[in-house]
């Protein structure tokens, strides 16, 4: 919304010489958000002044009048000056912009031959200097105007205001007017506030303006209407408000809909404007009826549906009326229809100005994607004590400045309900902000807010405090409390720290993920926090075939799954990491993935002035979707790069399954609990897919992605994989403290020929069940295969370490002991002590 | 005596002679010199206190003295022996330690060669941002909570007195799921609800977390954010507390001289309700206010859905965006770097932010 100062000042005193930075200082105060100001002066840069025609001379050699003009600008010699215009005569006064001036829009004027003759600047239409849409002659100023030629023609011309590009709140209806925002610097400079919404007019006639029923008057709690006939259709709207619609960014569309807009910026009070000629029978406001056809101004035809309200006209011809008894005129308080609006032709005009629901406005602006002026108002709340005012002004302006005469019949049917009374604990604004207010404070902001305060036997009883008809927003206590912090100013709260009880610190998930971050990051991996979004395209291209969570509106129709797996966003991120020429990537990332409840119904509803019910609670979980955080990495390229120290070692699917160890070992798993073996699981390589399992529980998969897969995503080959539910990890125990032996360990090596399938993790598991508990320590360090060996059998050696808590092993025993192992080993996956 | 009567040769005893001995020393010295290493010196010593060194064939010749002469002889090779011996160990000290500085010499290297054999990770400045954050509130004695991405729209709105047919519910840009009743949460407030729904006062949370809303991405915008908020409930609690608690947070997260000014502002579910500005000195155009965040005291009809007792109990809650507060205090100018997941975005911060 966009105001000028100059309107503001006729419902306010401020001061002399407040600046335009002053007022919005004000207004931001006050909560009214200041997007832009703009001082008209400054939109035209250099002279811009008054002129008065000495000399015109027209050329006739062009195929359009032309007409050279000599000025008197006030200097010694006069002004020469092309003009295509005709629309003024010698003696005239007009505004001139001389060489060096700056149009808005940034048209630089300058002395220049054009039409054959020199031109030293421009005598300037509206349109021209901002000021309307105007364009079809210059302007030509009033003879009676004190301005001299030469004088500075901006005051003359009215470019001599403050605009304001305000943002209001959705609570603050009333501040979308001239009205509202007047009030709200009354406030805050402290000066005596003119409520012209708030003055006496001619209220409901025994005979109507026009017959009107309302059917519904839940939805139209007050109609008020009245006419005008007989007006010159002719009658341009005067400059004075073409400006301020032009400042405030509403096109003129002739004097009756000017006249409407007009009020509507000031008071807040959005109106309509009938051709009294296009009515036929009483006027009906009612429902639509499901399904009900009507054309709205901007020439769309609409459906509307049963919550819709309209206006009908009876009488009106079946032809135009779609449905039903009488044709739908108009969808109320969003935007006027076709038939039956104010054209250039109309003699007999019936404004109308009623009070909508806001629910209603907001659901119908919403279905229709409407959002006009009138609706965000309607959705914000309007004061219904405006309609008999603003209809009284609308009429006197159009009698005015276009003629005609209303009967002084008056329409008003009025169902409005007097604002209900707030009882306010006057102790309550100093308890809930911290400021000490008195009981005489807290009467006296309402009051300058338009409340009444019923008085008080003592200063602590109660008040019962009655909002005015434009602050429907204010129904509770709190709403009162809000108002007294502002208008005595949010500046005035001290800051007190507050001191929170001992809290228990982070919880055990929380350290968890942390750890996992950490330790990954650690290792080389790059955190990265990718969109949820997938798309059909990728999970194929993944081979992931499972429910996912369906967006309704996704951002783009392509994604419009969330992620039932880490791995198709992040792959994407590696993608476009490789994009950007990285080539050696390793990224994690953590984060929340989603599984729809199959069969899950709508929640209970429930309500909000109570707390629900378990039950319903419960009830209403059982429908949001299971949101386990996951971890993820992914790698591609080479994990160690090659450098002066030799070669590089390309990422594999080792080290995608020793990330699964990293992020157990940090979320406090311990080793010895986790289970790794081969399986197959889409997106990975079937032979090259660790599942990784603790307790027996599957918890995730590590490896190299399947080639379709990488193939598919356009990845470079070998690229591997890990993701980890972190959720699905058991609680990590008490770690007991271990004992540490200081005697000498025992260091025997033994080299195991098993079958190529065997599992190195079950030889270890063996080993290790085998040997007992002089066995501190079991370490792999050779995988050997050879034609000795004979195919389909390889060699593992390992180094294991004896070592006794109290005493230094024997030979003897550390070799029973390596024997039991092997033996062990023998039995479990048939292996031979090699060279034995 | 018989030996009494023993010839005596002086050229059996030659070797006893003082200057013979004198020259012993010196020899042994002179060679002891020339050694360039402790092998070298170690390969002479035998020559010079070896059994067949002067100094040792000397002593042998103190038997030929007439037994007046041995003592002064005996004592006379004593000495040259020792200076020889001692002119060994001080030159083989020497040697050993000019060996240990050129072998130190040797094995120098460049010390500048890179090493970035395992190249280094990083966390991400949102997530990290998040986590100070946490710390912050943390050690004051406020816990962390969480809550899902997938929400009720009761949560998410209704409990926050954002009822179906509410204005605000329109500017939010949900992204709505395609079953009854469920959202991707537009805020970390539905949190608020949560908490509240499952404990009773004194509450002192903060919630980081993700939130969606419908716009595209650009260099302002993102329709996958983060947000930190915080909610206090207690017996007591007013808007002078709420202003403390921001002052704080802004001196930790832009310096002791950051400072809070408050805009009031309209949020459903608190109410007095406000936007907030903090001063930033060290704002890379300048010291500036800078637009942070909301705030207000908790509506009491929040509080009621939520089946706290209003009139017993009152609360604050403010909440900011996170990548708003990243791009400010580190000068990070376009959205897009903070959600496209550049390694070298995240590489820049490191561990911490």
């Amino acid at each position: 919304m966009r105001l000028g100062l100059s309107w503001l000042r006729e419902y306010v005193d401020l001061p002399e010489g407040v600046s335009g930075a002053d007022v919005e200082a004000a207004l931001v105060g006050l909560g009214i958000e200041v997007d832009a100001v703009v001082d008209q002066r400054e939109t035209i840069k250099g002279d811009l002044v008054v002129g008065r025609v000495l000399e015109i001379e027209e050329l006739t050699e062009f195929k359009k009048p032309i007409r050279f003009c000599r000025l008197d600008i006030g200097r010694a010699e006069p002004q020469e000056v092309i003009c295509g215009a005709t629309n003024f005569a010698v003696g005239d006064l007009v505004p001139v912009i001389l060489p060096g001036g700056v149009l808005p829009g940034g048209f630089e004027v300058g002395s220049r031959k054009t039409y054959g003759r020199m031109s030293h600047g421009m005598i300037c239409s509206a349109r021209e200097l901002g000021l309307s849409d105007e364009h079809a002659g210059i302007i030509v100023l009033p003879a009676d105007i004190t301005a001299m030629p030469g004088d500075d023609a901006r005051p003359v011309v009215g470019l001599d205001d403050v605009l304001f590009e305000l943002e209001i709140t959705p609570d603050r209806g009333y501040a979308m007017s001239v009205r509202g925002i007047g009030r709200e610097l009354s406030h805050a400079f402290g000066v005596p506030f003119r409520d012209l919404g708030a003055v006496d007019a001619p209220g409901a006639t025994e005979t109507p303006a026009y017959p009107v029923i309302v059917e519904d008057t839940v939805g139209c709690d007050r109609f008020a209407a009245r006419a005008v006939r007989g007006i010159d259709p002719n009658a341009p709207s005067p400059a004075w408000m073409t400006r301020r619609l032009t400042a405030a960014g509403i096109r003129t569309l002739g004097l009756a809909v000017d006249i409407t807009n007009y009020l509507m910026l000031e008071y807040g009070q959005p109106m309509h404007a009938f051709d009294l000629a296009k009515l036929r029978g009483p006027l009906l406001v009612r429902r639509a009826h499901q399904g009900e056809k009507l054309t709205t101004l901007d020439g769309v035809a609409r459906v509307l549906d049963a919550e819709d309200m309209v206006i009908c006209a009876t009488g009106l011809d079946a032809a135009v009326a779609s449905s039903g008894v009488g044709g739908p005129i108009s969808p109320p308080a969003v935007m006027g229809g076709e038939t039956s609006e104010v054209a250039p032709d109309t003699v007999d005009v019936l404004f109308e100005a009623a009070h909508w629901d806001p629910v209603m406005v907001g659901r119908t602006a919403r279905r229709h994607k409407l959002f006009s002026e009138a609706a965000k108002r309607w959705e914000r709340g309007v004061d219904p004590a405006l309609p008999l005012v603003a209809l009284d002004r609308a009429v006197r302006l159009l009698v005015e400045y276009a003629g005609g005469a209303t009967d002084g019949a008056v329409l008003d049917l009025d169902h409005v309900q007097p604002p209900a009374s707030v009882t306010l604990d006057p102790g309550l604004p100093a308890r809930h902000i911290g400021v000490p207010y008195t009981t005489e404070r807290v009467i006296e902001t309402l009051t300058e807010i338009g409340c009444t305060v019923a008085a008080t036997a003592t200063p602590d009883d109660a008040l019962t405090v009655t909002p005015p008809t434009w602050r429907p927003d204010l129904t509770d206590p709190a709403d009162l409390v809000e108002e007294v912090a502002r208008l005595d100013g949010y500046d005035k709260v001290p800051s007190v720290l507050p001191i929170a009880p001992p809290g228990n610190g982070l919880t055990a998930q929380q350290r968890r993920r942390r750890s996992v971050a950490r330790a990954l990051a650690e290792n080389g991996y790059v955190e990265v926090l990718s969109y949820p979004f997938v798309g059909p395209a990728a999970l194929e291209a993944l081979g992931i075939d499972e429910p996912a969570v369906r967006l309704a509106n996704p951002i783009s129709d392509e994604e419009p799954l969330l992620r039932t797996s880490l791995l198709p966003p992040l792959l994407a991120t590696l993608r476009r990491n490789l994009g950007r020429g990285l080539r050696d990537v390793a990224l994690y990332e953590m984060g929340l993935i989603f599984r729809p409840r199959p069969g899950a119904g709508a929640p209970p509803e429930m309500g909000v002035d109570r707390r629900p019910t378990d039950e319903q609670l419960a009830a209403a979980d059982a429908v949001v979707p299971e949101q386990p955080w996951h971890v993820a990495v992914v790698l591609a390229g080479e994990v160690e790069p090659a450098g002066w120290w030799g070669e590089g070692r390309p990422a594999s699917w080792a080290d995608a399954v020793e990330a699964a160890r990293i992020a157990l070992d940090a979320a406090g798993v311990p080793a010895d609990r986790v289970q790794i073996r081969n399986a197959e699981q889409m997106p990975w390589h079937p032979g090259r897919c660790a599942e990784i399992a603790v307790d027996g529980v599957v918890v995730g998969h590590a490896g190299e992605l399947h080639p379709a897969a990488v193939a598919g995503l356009e990845l470079p080959r070998r690229t591997s994989a890990m993701e980890l539910d972190l959720d699905a990890l058991p609680a990590a125990d008490v770690t007991p403290g271990p004992r540490i032996s200081t005697f000498p360990p025992a260091l025997i090596d033994v080299a195991l020929v098993v079958d190529a399938g065997v599992a190195a993790a079950e030889v270890e598991r063996a080993l290790v069940a085998g040997a007992g508990d002089l066995l501190e320590a079991v370490r792999l360090f050779d995988v050997y295969t050879s034609e000795q060996l004979g195919a389909g059998r390889k060699s593992l050696a390992y180094k294991l370490t004896f070592r006794a808590p109290d005493r230094t092993l024997t030979a003897q025993e550390a070799v029973a002991a390596r024997d039991a192992a092997v033996a062990e080993a023998s039995t479990r996956v048939g292996a031979v002590l090699r060279g034995a | 005596m018989t030996y009494r009567n023993d010839p005596y040769d002086p050229k059996q005893v030659a070797l006893l002679d003082p200057e013979a001995l004198e020259d012993a020393v010196a020899q042994a010295e002179k060679a002891f010199g020339a050694a360039a290493d402790p092998d070298e010196l170690t390969s002479v010593k035998h020559l010079h206190l070896g059994d067949r060194a002067p100094v040792s064939l000397a002593r042998r010749e103190i038997g030929a003295l007439p037994p007046a002469a041995k003592s002064d002889a005996g004592k006379r090779v004593n000495q040259a022996r020792a200076a020889i011996q001692s002119s060994f160990d001080a030159r083989l000290a020497e040697l050993e330690k000019l060996q240990a500085q050129r072998i130190l010499a040797e094995e120098r290297v460049d010390v500048t060669l890179p090493w970035d054999r395992r190249p280094r990770g990083a966390r991400h400045p949102l997530t990290t941002l998040m986590e100070r954050v946490g710390d912050l509130f943390v050690g004051m004695g406020y816990e962390i909570a969480e809550g899902p991405e997938v929400e009720l729209e009761w949560a998410n709105f209704d409990a926050l007195n954002i009822p179906p047919d509410h204005p605000a519910r329109g500017l939010m840009d949900t992204f709505h799921v395609d079953r009854p009743g469920l959202v991707l949460r537009t805020h970390t407030s539905p949190v608020q609800a949560r908490t509240m729904l499952t404990r009773q006062p004194p509450i002192y949370v903060v919630v980081p977390g993700r939130v969606y809303r419908t716009d595209e991405l650009d260099a302002t915008h993102t329709p996958v954010f983060h947000q930190v908020e915080g909610l206090v409930v207690d017996e007591g609690i007013t808007m002078a507390h709420l202003r403390g608690t921001l002052d704080h947070f802004a001196r930790a997260m832009f310096g002791p001289e950051a400072r809070t000014r408050w805009r009031p502002h309209y949020f459903p579910f608190t109410e007095p309700s406000a936007e907030f500005d903090v001063w930033f000195p060290a704002h890379r155009d300048g010291p500036q206010w800078v637009e942070w965040g909301g705030c207000g005291m908790v509506n009491p009809r929040v509080l009621r859905a939520c089946g706290i007792d209003p009139d017993r109990y009152s609360g604050f809650a403010f909440g900011m965006g996170i990548e708003r507060t990243l791009m400010v205090r580190h000068g990070v100018g376009d959205m897009r770097e903070l959600v496209e997941g550049d390694a070298r975005f995240s590489r820049a911060f490191g561990m911490e932010v």
